[in-house]
């Protein structure tokens, strides 16, 4: 209970003193109110995931009934990772807004949005209780727009805020049909609930159920045909908060699918083969798109989709253990996804940072306008880099590990399968090789587009690398990044728990990784550290033969043209080009073009923008078709006061006969039944 | 382990024959086959020059290529022998790790600024995406015949019984040595002896390095090669022992290299434009594989 009320109190007293404050002190109060959140609930998640599982019920009120809370293995993962994003993201906050000190008011705003924002991320991953969960959800999806929006001044931000939203409320929407439905069935919001009316009701109506709620997460989750609030939120928002939301934020939508599979029980298969699809299809669409944007941020939104699906492949893949009753399919495919959302909130949330130093220091996202920065931000590419290699899936780092466990789940599956499902996993063993190509093509692209070569563009500013404080938090990241790349088993351990309540589902045994293919995960960690010890002897000794040579420093190799200019160099376009035109037909790409014409040619231009086919599709289609049709409606908007105070009365008449009617018409049905 | 020194050893001389081959089909007397190996020694004894416009990542990046090559070479098995890494799923690991040796060499082409290296990089980018389906769908087929997951398994298990099996090892052969082509950047992709930087693939990446990194790719092309040529042996090599293994494999490698040479000798350069259709049909050929997989695990019924 003390508990409780110190995740409570803390934020709370926060927000009252933060106003206050200078802002200094506004920032050490916000990092100590995120820091003292952390260390509670990390502790209640270590204690949980070692076996001792948090229960708690709260009063609650008449209207949402006792509130329970619980953190169970599931809920700790997902706390433990929230933590540790919000403590490296704050921290970086703090500097990198500091840069917006002349907006003190502004600051004040975030600095409680920033408080409010990360215990309603957490308390989503223990509240078992609808009501509640609805409360904490709009407090997070509130908070989450206001901070998109700190730079207001910008109309594309706004855009992107509202855009943000509506998306939010659309999949609050959802989530509210799921509780209200069982509410409205068993009389009670608790979660427990939900599983014993699904349990009663196994079959159409638990697929039902279970698919309102997946449609309400895959919202906030962003898998593909649901993402396109993604590229818009995530450019807009300030760089911390952007890595917060693609790290973690978008990740409650998984856990929701996640604790969703834990209670209703469906027809697994069926649901692990639709998951899997979708996981696939949101992989390569997201990292599709992610090659054609020319703004740096929008590249990282786009491959979190893609994230977003691997991680989605790999919960379709556990589903198929637990329908087919394969222990080793579920743990592999659980424990790969899990370990794929802790890998992505790491490496994505430096990627992230990483954007937001460039921005900082150009004041600019456009990759085109880039070019060399590696001289001038040395260590923040090498950090991006990093985050890119492990992004790739490449060893020896964590996206490899994830990746490899998914792999031998497939490889596994393939040896004793039937031939329709062998179909079925070869595609998908296609989809993740072609998703582990394109992820390899779009970071060369990013990482060298903007910190290598040279200078496309002149800065009017002098461009600097940020503060050693403001990359600190990104080293931390780093160094768990690797770690895990070097020693997967710790964490696999850890996983255990987590996955155990998965095969708890049809009562599978299932206590340790071993022999499930992959104990080899020792061999993979030895093997990276051969290949990290190899690349350092042979650089040694290329550093030893060359102290001897003469080494000589000329300019590039130009084909003999001797005023090469930096217009010469292959943009982030460039290096696309190939690509777009031969999967042009996917995407919508709008051309904007002036061709230089005749002997003396006036200025030209040409500029191509690509457009998600599937917004067009989705999202604008049916808003287009909607206004037309709300446009025949205009004529009552006819701005006389008169006629509004009509529709008042109208309405309210009308919803007060209503139930008279309803009653009146029912008599009718029985009178004509009579008859 | 032993896989490991008869790779180096087939690697000094397997880029030899091709050039050999290639010199005698022309009508040329040509140079000795151990010229490129020479070649390399030369160049790891010369000082280097670095673009000005590059960084850490262009003097970085050979060895890091070298590397992935050299650990990826550690995996392959010979015969009944493991490699120096053999676990469940090496060949995932396999092909990551020269992933990143083609990420590396990407961004340092990239690192010197010129147009070439760009469009180079990209090139090569491209390719090597549509060249890893092939490989996994093939490995796929491959553990779906065997049940096994590891490279030395797979090709310990691989009992050529069958007329069907003995078409689909020569089938993967193929598709495998089309991949060795790719990787290497040869013939039907790319010509390694074209003067035009405009049509290159990898020799346009490699414009500005100079010295010891130079002799570090040169080399890691050399042994991708020998290496791929391991990985075609082993699948025909079934259970012999070392006594007629040996042979067998280094006359594998002299002849996988002279159809090499041959290939090289005979054909024209693809239209840059048609390369990502040709590398398509290698996965359909490698989808045929694991059709033929399926006959003959009998679960096709």
């Amino acid at each position: 209970m003390n508990l409780v009320w110190g995740f409570l109190l803390i934020p709370l007293a926060a927000i009252c003193v933060i106003p206050f404050l200078n802002l200094k002190g506004k920032a050490i109060a916000v990092y100590m109110a995120v820091s003292f959140i952390a260390i509670l609930t990390s502790f209640v998640a270590v204690k949980a995931l070692m076996g001792e599982s948090f229960n708690l019920i709260l009063q609650g009120s008449f209207i949402s009934g006792p509130i329970r809370l619980q953190v169970d293995a599931l809920s700790a993962w997902f706390i433990l990772i929230i933590n540790f994003t919000f403590l490296t993201g704050g921290f970086y906050g703090l500097f990198y807004m500091s840069a917006y000190q002349n907006q003190p008011k502004n600051l004040t705003l975030q600095a409680i949005l920033f408080v409010l924002l990360y215990p309603a991320l957490v308390s989503l991953c223990f509240i078992q209780n609808g009501f509640a969960f609805i409360i904490a959800w709009e407090i997070m999806a509130l908070s989450a727009f206001l901070s998109v929006i700190f730079e207001h001044e910008k109309a594309a931000t706004i855009k992107a805020g509202i855009n943000f939203i509506i998306q939010s409320h659309v999949s609050l929407v959802f989530l509210m049909i799921g509780f209200i439905w069982v509410a409205s069935q068993t009389g009670t919001y608790d979660f427990e609930a939900i599983h014993t009316y699904a349990l009663a009701n196994v079959g159409v109506t638990s697929l039902w159920l279970f698919a309102v709620f997946f449609i309400g997460f895959a919202i906030k989750a962003g898998f593909v045909p649901f993402h396109t609030w993604l590229p818009y939120a995530h450019p807009a928002a300030p760089s911390h908060i952007s890595g917060i939301m693609s790290g973690v934020l978008i990740k409650i939508g998984i856990f929701g699918i996640l604790r969703m599979l834990l209670l209703i029980p469906v027809d697994y298969l069926v649901v692990g083969v639709i998951i899997l699809f979708i996981g696939l299809f949101s992989g390569i669409y997201g990292i599709m798109m992610a090659i054609l944007q020319h703004n740096l941020k929008k590249i990282l939104a786009y491959s979190s989709v893609e994230n977003i699906g691997i991680i989605g492949i790999g919960i379709g893949l556990g589903c198929i253990g637990l329908g087919t009753n394969n222990p080793v399919l579920i743990s592999l495919g659980f424990a790969g996804a899990l370990l794929h959302i802790l890998n992505h909130s790491l490496f994505k949330s430096l990627l992230f940072f990483a954007a937001g130093n460039v921005y900082q220091a150009t004041h600019s996202l456009d990759i085109e306008k880039m070019g060399g920065l590696i001289k001038k931000m040395p260590q923040t590419a090498l950090l991006f880099l990093i985050a890119a290699l492990a992004i790739s899936g490449l060893p020896p780092f964590n996206g490899f590990i994830s990746e490899f466990i998914l792999y031998t789940g497939l490889f596994g599956l393939i040896t004793n399968a039937s031939v329709v499902s062998m179909l079925g996993i070869i595609f998908t063993i296609t989809g993740l090789v072609l998703i582990g190509g394109l992820a390899i093509f779009c970071f060369t692209k990013a990482f060298s587009v903007v910190f290598l070569g040279n200078a496309r563009h002149t800065f009017h500013h002098h461009v600097k690398e940020v503060s050693k404080f403001q990359l600190l938090p990104l080293y931390f990241i780093v160094i768990l990044l690797v770690f895990i790349g070097l020693f997967p088993k710790i964490f696999l351990d850890i996983l255990i728990k987590p996955v155990q309540l998965f095969t708890n589902l049809q009562q599978l045994p299932f206590n340790s990784f071993q022999g499930n293919g992959i104990e080899t995960m020792l061999s993979v960690s030895n093997s990276s550290l051969y290949f990290i010890l190899l690349i350092i002897s042979i650089f040694g000794i290329r550093k030893l033969l060359l102290r001897k040579k003469t080494v000589t420093v000329s300019s590039t190799w130009g084909c003999g043209y001797t005023a090469p200019t930096h217009k010469i160099q292959y943009t982030g376009s460039s290096f696309s080009r190939t690509y777009s035109q031969l999967f042009g037909f996917l995407f919508r790409i709008e051309r904007k073009e002036k061709l230089p014409k005749g002997i003396f040619p006036a200025k030209a231009h040409l500029e191509t923008n690509s457009y998600d086919k599937v917004e067009k599709w989705l999202i604008d289609f049916p808003i287009t078709n909607l206004k037309l049709f709300m446009g025949r409606f205009l004529f009552f908007q006819n701005g006389k006061l008169q006629f509004y105070i009509l529709y008042g009365i109208v309405f309210i008449i009308s919803i007060i006969s209503l139930p008279i009617l309803y009653e009146q018409i029912i008599l009718l049905i029985d009178f004509l039944k009579q008859l | 382990m032993i896989s490991f020194i008869l790779i180096i050893l087939a690697a000094t001389f397997f880029t030899g024959i091709i050039i050999r081959t290639k010199s005698i089909a022309s009508g040329r007397k040509g140079p000795g086959i151990f010229q490129p190996l020479l070649d390399v020694i030369r160049l790891f004894n010369k000082g280097t020059v670095y673009s000005e416009t590059s960084s850490f990542v262009f003097q970085i990046a050979p060895t890091i290529y070298f590397s992935s090559v050299f650990v990826a070479m550690l995996v392959v098995p010979f015969g009944q022998s493991k490699g120096f890494i053999s676990f469940n799923g090496d060949f995932i690991f396999f092909a990551y790790v020269l992933g990143l040796g083609k990420f590396f060499s990407i961004i340092g082409a990239m690192d010197t600024g010129s147009s070439f290296g760009g469009m180079g990089a990209s090139r090569e980018a491209l390719y090597s995406m549509f060249a890893e389906p092939a490989f996994f769908i093939l490995m796929g087929s491959l553990a779906l015949l065997t049940g096994y997951t590891s490279f030395q398994e797979i090709f310990s298990a691989l009992h050529l019984g069958s007329s069907i099996s003995y078409a689909l090892a020569v089938m993967a052969a193929v598709v495998f040595l089309l991949i060795a082509m790719i990787e290497n950047s040869r013939m039907p992709l790319d010509d390694t002896k074209t003067h035009l930087e405009l049509t290159m693939v990898h020799e346009v990446m490699i414009l500005d390095n100079s010295g010891f990194d130079l002799g570090l790719i040169l080399s890691a092309g050399y042994l991708k090669f020998a290496m791929y040529g391991a990985i075609i042996f082993n699948l025909f090599s079934g259970t012999i022992g070392y006594k007629y293994a040996i042979p067998m494999f280094f006359a594998m490698q002299l002849l996988l290299a002279f159809i090499i040479g041959i290939i090289e000798s005979f054909m024209a350069r693809f239209r840059m434009n048609h390369n990502a259709q040709f590398i398509v049909v290698l996965s359909s050929v490698s989808l045929l594989i694991f059709f033929g997989a399926l006959l003959v695990s009998g679960k096709f019924i």
